[in-house]
């Protein structure tokens, strides 16, 4: 690559550039999909089963229909093609026919003028139900008298890992039992989204997603239309946390603009968010982990059961990757790991932040701890003598290449300073005491405790999948100099890939003015935002087309003035040895326009005996975490969280910071608030007044460290910085709750009752049947279910 | 039924329903869609906009209860291309990622400084303990206060 940059220009890769939306999101002009407008619209609402699981003995319709300022109401038998859909698989009805599966799960929908006349009309919709017998424990569903919820039975997905010598045996083992619960992603901005009718038959939808293309792919069938006849461009996305990867209102608007001619809105209030995206997987997790008497790891034999719910969504990748790193990030020379999804009635899980890994790392870092404290070592240096390595081989056989610098993180991490001793209680501000906004305690029993965690998480899609980007780059000459255009159906949801982008253009093309097309389906997939995958993926993809433009602006240079030496870009002119040569904006009478693909290397998928190379690369982070226990109240503060991240470079800094900060907040709220509790197979906490969410109170100041050891043979050296604070912090705040307690403490969250022994620690039946399945891959493959987004393939 | 507000100095009418919140009201009444929409039962902040001169919830407002006052949004904040301090603040400390939270915050954090310029930060995480952000963690809103309020007492505004 001839581009070399002996001249750098200023806000390019490295530096804590400014948000690209910033501006307008403080100004409140940045427009959401809730704020999305048309003259002629109409409001849709939608329908949803009260029942965990009910046969539908009819539908009526008249009074709906009747109902003031009504346009539409339809049903299953309005589909005007497939009537399924689904992320991996398409084993999600549009709209409910003979049988719902969780309660919330849509069996029609409305249209009508307003908002509330259109609620008004739903309300009016009369459906008769049977109920039938839930499915509501992911262990009930293992059990062959269990109702059978699909035809393929209950078992989503189960696999297993052999490593070595399964059987080994060890000096030490320890044992333990494990729970998360179900999550939400809780993104403050709702489910949102307008679909307007096209004049070619087809449909154009603004909408809040993570991956326009993979919403066209499932959309498209169902509305019996070609792929090119929807058109998707993306809303402002108020948060994601992979609660966006799963359809929500996309195909019922575009059925009800398609039905009405008119353009449609639907917005969720917060009660429906909760019914209409998917969860985080609660989980059940038995492991044994076996060492020798000096420390090192031997055998981890481990089973984790997650809970999937209703429908498939993405959980059998969820299982795969909670399965593969069941042991944690250490080398272990044994292993036998298995790892089972389950259908349940409960309300569909699949993506958030994190996507199996924090449940595990939960696990593993206790036994880690047990471990230390059996052996009477460090728990840092337990955890350091067995860390990862360059060269380490994983249980699924995976050989760990490139950057992996563990033991640095692991140190690091340690040796953190520690936030400042305590001032007596009678002295300090009661907001500084557990529970303070509450004025509960006076700070009488109050412990601190200090807890640490180490995890890994697989960068981009895993398995063999070829979740790929394409970008396409323009360089054009305008008013105030040259300017670069970047168009990929990338998606921002907050994390800040618009800005990420705009610097990766602006380093390789030496040009200030850097903008964005929307994000549409005019250019080919650009994969999903998620997988702490968009930085690397499409930031390698802006950073290739925009080399493609470069190789034609120096092949212009060079034909117009013949320039020698090597050629560079940078401030708005072609360099020859660092010595502007020309300026940029003189060989752009015409636009140079490149458009590539990037692809991440392959990977395969997992084996019989779960051997395979699945992921593409890793990221590694460990956190510590401080609190102070109010032993009498059982509340929790934390103090301090300390967190080391391996991010390979940092794009931009100051944003790298806000996901290790926003990522330890998600992790905070699995372990000490954030439940969805059920009841009845009904979601009990429907709202930011049941479901708690940290608040600026709850938040202690996070001191964040990064690790810049470039992950070779990828754009800068990145990794994804997404998900990796999240997956330690429930982990290391826990144990730190365990260390100023000495309770058990095997759920997440921790509740108050568990601290003050209210409660018993989780009790586990014993590790679970082995479902009979045909192999290693999910269950619906072997039964021929439609693929959702596997079968996407590049164009061209 | 028709409201009139007085909307960042301006006077404006429309009709709402007798159930609309001032949120609706200012989102789909008036198309001033700057205050959102994320909960809807006064517990997120994202509403935030004053009502004479006091900090309300505008989702737990009725637009009735709003007719011939005076309410001040997010989006009379700017002039023009100008940011507010506290704008300009949120935006150089980083403490904008999704934004969904940001024009309740800065409506919050401009109405704490305007009344305190000098909070010290048990009062800050007091005061804006009723703006739920779920991408920021808050340590960068934290920053963005203490920036805010060095300019705040610099005469800024």
């Amino acid at each position: 690559m001839s581009t070399r940059l002996d001249q750098r220009t200023r806000d390019g890769v490295g530096e804590s550039v400014r948000r690209v939306d910033g501006i307008p999101k403080v100004k409140g002009t940045f427009a959401y999909g809730s704020d999305l407008w048309h003259d002629q619209m109409l409001w849709g609402a939608t329908v949803r089963s009260p029942h965990p699981h009910a046969r539908i003995r009819a539908i009526h319709l008249a009074e709906a229909v009747a109902s003031a300022g009504v346009h539409a109401v339809l049903t299953h038998e309005d589909v005007p093609g497939k009537k399924t859909y689904g992320l991996e698989f398409s084993d999600q009805p549009v709209l409910a026919w003979d049988r719902v599966l969780y309660a919330g799960q849509p069996v029609a929908v409305v249209a009508a003028e307003t908002p509330e006349l259109a609620r008004r009309a739903a309300a009016r919709v009369r459906v008769e139900y049977e109920e039938l017998d839930p499915v509501l424990d992911m262990e009930r569903a293992l059990d062959p008298d269990a109702p059978r919820l699909h035809e393929w039975g209950n078992t989503l997905r189960h696999l297993q890992i052999e490593h070595g010598d399964p059987d080994a045996e060890a000096e030490i083992w320890v044992e333990g039992y494990y729970e998360t619960a179900m999550q939400d992603q809780a993104a403050l901005g709702p489910e949102a989204g307008l679909a307007i009718p096209g004049e070619d038959g087809g449909v154009d939808l603004i909408v809040t997603t993570q991956w326009l293309h993979v919403d066209r792919q499932q959309i498209a069938p169902v509305l019996n239309l070609p792929q090119d006849r929807v058109r998707i461009t993306l809303a402002g996305v108020g948060g994601a946390f992979g609660s966006r990867e799963d359809l929500h209102m996309q195909i019922h608007a575009c059925m009800l603009a398609m039905h009405t001619g008119r353009p449609v809105k639907m917005s969720y209030g917060r009660d429906e968010s909760f019914l209409a995206h998917v969860h985080r997987h609660p989980s059940r997790v038995w492991l044994r982990t076996g060492a020798t008497r000096d420390g090192r790891l031997v055998a981890v034999r481990g089973r984790i059961v997650i809970d999937g719910g209703a429908f498939a969504s993405s959980s059998p990748a969820v299982i795969g990757n909670a399965t593969t790193f069941l042991a944690g990030p250490y080398d272990v020379p044994n292993a036998f790991l298995e790892g089972t999804a389950v259908y349940t009635n409960n309300p569909p899980c699949g993506a958030m932040r994190g996507f199996g890994a924090p449940q595990v790392c939960f696990a593993h870092e206790a036994n880690m701890d047990r471990l230390a404290r059996e052996l009477h070592l460090d728990p840092v240096e337990l955890r350091r003598r067995n860390a990862l390595e360059p060269g380490s081989v994983l249980p699924t056989g995976q050989v760990v290449r490139g950057s992996a610098p563990v033991r640095e993180v692991l140190e690091r991490c340690r040796d953190l300073p520690m936030p400042p001793e305590p001032e007596p209680a009678p002295m300090r501000d009661p907001m500084t005491l557990p529970g303070g906004a509450g004025n509960v305690g006076h700070g009488e029993g109050l412990r601190r405790g200090v807890g640490f965690a180490l995890g890994y998480k697989n960068i981009a899609y895993s398995e063999g999948f070829d979740d790929f980007h394409q970008a396409r780059v323009s360089l054009f000459a305008g008013p105030d100099g040259p300017v670069a255009e970047i168009h990929t159906a990338g998606v921002e949801c907050g994390q800040g890939f618009s800005t990420i982008v705009t610097q990766i253009a602006r380093e390789e093309l030496g040009v200030r003015d850097v903008v964005l097309h929307e994000a549409d389906t005019g250019v080919d997939s650009a994969g999903s935002t998620s997988a702490s995958r968009q930085t690397f993926m499409g930031g390698g993809a802006v950073q290739m087309a925009s080399r493609a433009v470069a190789e034609e602006i120096f092949a212009r240079a060079i034909a117009r003035l013949g320039p020698e030496g090597q050629l560079g870009l940078a401030d708005g002119e072609v360099l020859a040895d660092g010595v502007p040569v020309v300026e940029l904006s003189d060989l752009l009478d015409e636009p140079v326009v490149a458009t590539r693909t990037f692809h991440h290397r392959p990977t395969t998928g997992l084996d019989e005996r779960g051997q395979g190379d699945p992921h593409v690369m890793f990221a590694f982070g460990a956190q510590r975490a401080v609190v102070e226990v109010d032993q009498q109240l059982g509340l929790v503060r934390v103090v301090q969280l300390g967190s080391v991240l391996d991010v390979g470079r940092a794009i931009n800094p100051q944003g790298v910071e806000g996901q290790s900060e926003g990522g330890s907040a998600q992790g905070l709220g699995l372990a000490v608030m954030e439940e969805i509790r059920m009841k009845d197979g009904r979601i009990a906490n429907a709202s930011f007044t049941d479901y708690l969410i940290p608040t600026m109170l709850d938040m202690p100041p996070v001191v964040t460290e990064l690790v810049e050891d470039p992950e070779p043979d990828v754009p800068y050296g990145a990794k994804g910085i997404g998900e990796i604070s999240t997956i330690v912090s429930t982990a290391a705040i826990v144990a730190a709750i365990r260390d100023a307690t000495g309770r058990e403490l095997n759920r997440a969250p921790v509740q108050p009752d568990d601290i003050v022994g209210l409660r018993q620690p989780a009790a586990s039946r014993g590790w679970p049947p082995v479902p009979d399945v045909p192999g290693p891959r999910p269950v619906p493959e072997y039964h021929g279910a439609d693929l959702g987004q596997s079968d996407l393939k590049p164009k061209g | 039924m028709l409201i009139r507000v007085r909307v960042n100095d301006e006077w404006r009418e429309a009709d709402a329903w007798e159930g609309s919140s001032l949120l609706s009201f200012l989102r789909d009444g008036l198309q001033l869609p700057g205050s959102k929409n994320a909960c809807e039962q006064g517990e997120c902040g994202s509403c935030s906009v004053w009502l004479d001169e006091e900090l309300v919830c505008s989702c737990l407002v009725l637009a009735a209860q709003a007719h011939e006052r005076e309410v001040r949004t997010v989006e009379g904040l700017a002039e023009g291309d100008r940011l507010h301090p506290v704008q300009e603040a949120f935006v150089e400390a980083g403490a904008v990622q999704c934004g969904f939270c940001t024009p309740g915050l800065v409506v919050a954090v401009t109405d704490l400084l305007e009344r305190d310029p000098s909070p010290d930060e048990l009062t800050v995480r007091e005061a804006l303990s009723g703006n739920l952000c779920r991408c920021t963690g808050y340590q960068k809103i934290m920053d963005a206060v203490r920036s805010a309020a060095e300019r705040r007492r610099a005469g800024a505004w």
